[in-house]
């Protein structure tokens, strides 16, 4: 009751601190000036026609790196913690897959996969990105592990395409410190023709290396918490 | 209603169900729940305070051109640090349902309240 009580003062005190933030909202007519400077001179710098896009991989690409490395502990860590033990007998899966996802299964999984490497390679210029891309490649595995619950990824190929693409990515942040520069900057490559699959630098590379990484991270993920489910308790 | 009203009421409900809920709910998978329902709000959040009233997507296209950028399209920022969020979001989310998974395979109960030994 008490308990109650208390919950309901603190979610009161946050709607009052909402509603005063927005009452006193007045949208802004200009941008700020970083914000204006990444406008202005971001297709000329960086080339690349999607300013978040730029945003992330170029002028804070340190900030994806950590992200990248938050996302890399996180999953091995799940790793860690989910690790199947030997000594359990395994459950058989509790009942048959659906015949609707099995058959979908069969379909999309190609499809998505594609659509996936489409966005990540695409980041630069359409909405989209090495994230999405690789989220979306991670939900054909997904929608593999719920067709067939037996199934297993392949864990020394998600392992070395993880860190392939890992290293790739530091060793582009290199190149561009040798080459360019700075870290990361997407310039030791020809910028090319503006708005073309093949400009921007080096940011097409970078961001299809941060899809192959998060798309396999997350199949790791997933292919964990699968291996811990069917376990007996 | 303009959009920006619209989505900012959005995040606050959304945040403010999502503190109710991981408050109040006994329930791991739903505590993790509400903790996801509140992220969701805050990344709405950013995203209106970069909205800019009658502007276009940052992304220079045919509509946009490559002249006076600046007033055509709203704050890139605030949407990359989102895409940073979301992503770490999710990261944190698979967290907890991984320590969920292996406290209920050491209790086989997902009610907080069974978990004694971890108050301090």
């Amino acid at each position: 009751m008490i308990r109650n009580f208390f919950i309901l003062i603190l979610v009161a005190a946050f709607a009052t601190i909402f509603a005063s933030l927005f009452l006193n909202y007045g949208s802004s007519e200009t941008l700020t000036p970083l914000a204006t400077y990444y406008a202005e001179n971001g297709a000329a710098e960086v080339g690349a026609p999607n300013l978040v896009t730029s945003i992330v991989v170029t002028y804070r690409g340190f900030d994806t790196l950590g992200e990248v490395t938050i996302l890399f502990v996180v999953a091995s860590v799940i790793g860690f913690f989910l690790k199947k033990t030997k000594h359990n007998n395994e459950e058989p899966a509790k009942r048959e897959s659906s015949e609707i996802i099995v058959t979908a299964s069969k379909v999309l999984v190609p499809i998505i996969i594609v659509l996936g490497i489409y966005v990540f390679i695409n980041g630069h210029l359409t909405p989209g990105g090495g994230f999405q891309g690789g989220s979306i490649v991670a939900t054909a595995f997904i929608m593999l592990l719920m067709a067939n619950p037996a199934f297993e990824i392949n864990h020394r190929i998600v392992h070395a395409v993880e860190s392939i693409s890992g290293i790739g990515f530091v060793l582009m942040g290199v190149f561009g410190l040798l080459l360019a520069g700075g870290f990361l900057d997407n310039r030791f490559l020809p910028l090319g023709t503006f708005g073309n699959i093949f400009s921007a630098g080096a940011i097409p590379v970078i961001y299809s290396l941060i899809g192959l990484k998060v798309g396999s991270e997350m199949s790791n993920i997933l292919s964990n918490f699968q291996a811990v489910q069917n376990e007996k308790m | 209603m303009a959009i920006e009203i619209i989505s900012l009421i959005t995040s606050f409900v959304l945040m403010l169900i999502g503190l109710y809920g991981l408050l109040s709910d006994k329930n791991i998978i739903k505590i993790i729940v509400g903790f996801s329902l509140f992220d969701t709000g805050t990344h709405i959040l950013i995203v209106t305070i970069g909205y800019l009233k009658g502007k276009t997507a940052p992304i220079l296209d045919n509509a946009v051109g490559l002249t006076d950028v600046s007033q055509k399209i709203v704050d890139p920022i605030p949407q990359a640090l989102v895409l940073t969020a979301i992503v770490i979001g999710l990261a944190v989310t698979a967290l907890m349902l991984a320590y969920a998974l292996k406290m209920y395979q050491a209790k086989k109960s997902l009610n907080i309240g069974d978990y004694k030994t971890l108050k301090w």
